[in-house]
């Protein structure tokens, strides 16, 4: 923001039908203090009485809300779906050339050790004797372990802006891999809790569904504390009860996208009652 | 209490209800041009149904904060002179622009009620100040956007306890809000918004000119 523009109506310089520039001036402006715009306005010149004024205002207004409106909505489920995803893909390839990594040490050195943590201490050794392209493996292990760590917290930045009460209610990870699932926010708001529950157990609902399996209780929403620090006996009944909130918070989002803190209290006593039950 | 020019009690399906005169927004009830304004829809028209003294007389010029989808300011916009309106989420933004089309005098902002640097270059200084912003810190907000009204000017605020805190006991809340509200405002009435709301209170309240 340069001088000029503080403490400028947004009106300030602006042809009076550029509505692009207006349009940006609301959108991107800024003034420490309101003003009286409209009588400021009209002794520029920028209209010819209040009544002209308001009604560029209203245009303008219009305008600039319904672009925000768009690039914040094209901005969000489907650009944390690539996000989870990439997140996903770093952190698997990690793990895989870690084994590489730690396959082709094990072969030539005698103190070499495992998984990422180990590429991570062969990739921050100096240039070394010979061994200059394992040493090179693993500075690529470490390099996509940081994308994935940096995309992490990308996907905990946006998932709260795309699903406030799912992000709360699920964790901003597990939020962003249902909308992933699902194929997006809209879809996953569109889904029953019971589909919600099993979202990425599909092969094991398939083979329940052929007959060869018992039901799955549970898919990725097996990651959530309100499962796994269930009791097994009672797990199916509170991954039940935990999908039904979070289809309830994916609807509040898509359909409303208002804050209901209620919701984690409601799903927060449900958990509880359950968990009860472990220690009767 | 005398309700705003522009707002009336008038019958719907056999019960008296307030109503403006305008556009219908959301699929409410109208009849002969004016539309139903149902209280438990809307705080503000449940601090005019319980007959707190909001102010109110019609024609003002209003800084709406916490827009929403629209519902409440498009009865606002019904009575009051020009309103502007700020919401931060996008999704009901949508709903809003609808609200927004056919009124002239509704300008429907994208900001954040916490930011008012970032919209102080459109709104004027108003008469009224009306706040519904379902965040924490909603008397930080109130006192952010102070600058906005003038010295007789009044604030209308519906503080949301579970938006501070769920846990806690809502009347505990409302009494810091109000202490906290007070370093900026002098507090002229409150009053719970039951049974329309559950766990709001209603506030009005003046800017503070002493000492500032």
């Amino acid at each position: 923001m340069t001088d000029e523009t503080v403490d400028a109506g947004w009106f300030q310089g602006i042809d009076p039908g550029d509505l692009d520039a207006a349009r940006i001036a609301i959108e991107e402006g800024q003034a420490d203090e309101p003003d009286d715009w409209p009588t400021m306005a009209v002794a520029s010149g920028f209209a010819d009485d209040e009544d002209e004024y308001y009604e560029r205002l209203h245009e303008a207004t219009m305008a600039a809300t319904r672009a925000a409106v768009q690039e914040a909505e094209s901005a969000d489920d489907k650009q944390l779906i690539h996000a989870i995803r990439a997140m996903d893909d770093c952190d698997r390839t990690a793990n895989e050339l870690a084994e590489r990594v730690a396959e082709w040490a094990g072969s030539i050195r005698e103190d070499a050790g495992t998984g990422v943590e180990y590429a991570r201490e062969l990739a921050d050794e100096a240039d070394s004797e010979g061994d200059d392209r394992l040493v090179s493996l693993a500075r690529r292990v470490r390099d996509l372990d940081d994308e994935a760590a940096d995309l992490r917290t990308h996907v905990q930045q946006t998932a709260p802006e795309v699903a406030p009460n799912l992000a709360a209610l699920a964790g901003p990870v597990l939020a962003a891999r249902l909308i992933a699932l699902a194929g997006g926010l809209k879809e996953l708001a569109r889904k029953p809790a019971g589909t919600v529950q099993v979202l990425g157990a599909e092969e094991a609902l398939f083979a329940h569904l052929r007959g060869r399996a018992p039901s799955p209780k549970h898919g990725v929403i097996f990651t959530h504390e309100a499962v796994q620090g269930t009791h097994p006996e009672n797990r199916g009944s509170a991954a039940r009860a935990l999908a039904g909130k979070l289809a309830i918070a994916a609807r509040v989002d898509y359909y409303s996208g208002e804050r209901k803190p209620e919701l984690d209290e409601e799903l927060a006593d449900r958990i509880e009652r359950i968990q009860a039950r472990d220690t009767q | 209490m005398s309700l705003p020019d522009g707002v009336q009690r008038r019958p719907f399906d056999g019960e008296d209800v307030l109503a403006t005169e305008g556009q219908p927004v959301y699929g409410e009830p109208a009849a002969d041009g004016w539309r139903k304004w149902d209280a438990r829809r809307s705080k503000l028209g449940a601090m005019l149904k319980t007959g707190m003294d909001t102010g109110l007389a019609g024609g003002e010029t209003v800084l709406y904060l916490g827009a929403a989808a629209g519902t409440t300011v498009s009865h606002v916009a019904d009575f009051a002179g020009a309103t502007y309106a700020v919401e931060f989420a996008a999704r009901p933004a949508r709903d809003l622009l609808d609200a927004a089309e056919p009124r002239g005098n509704l300008f429907p902002l994208l900001k954040d009620a916490r930011k008012p640097e970032t919209y102080a270059h459109v709104v004027e200084p108003v008469d009224v100040l009306i706040q519904d912003v379902a965040t924490r810190g909603q008397a930080k907000v109130a006192l952010a956007n102070r600058q906005f009204l003038g010295d007789e000017g009044r604030l209308l605020l519906a503080v949301k306890a579970r938006s501070e805190d769920v846990a806690r006991d809502p009347d505990e809340v409302f009494d810091e809000v109000l202490e906290t509200l007070r370093d900026g405002y002098e507090v002229l009435e409150t009053r719970s918004l039951k049974p329309f709301h559950e766990d709001h209170l209603g506030v009005v309240a003046t800017p503070r000119t002493d000492g500032q």
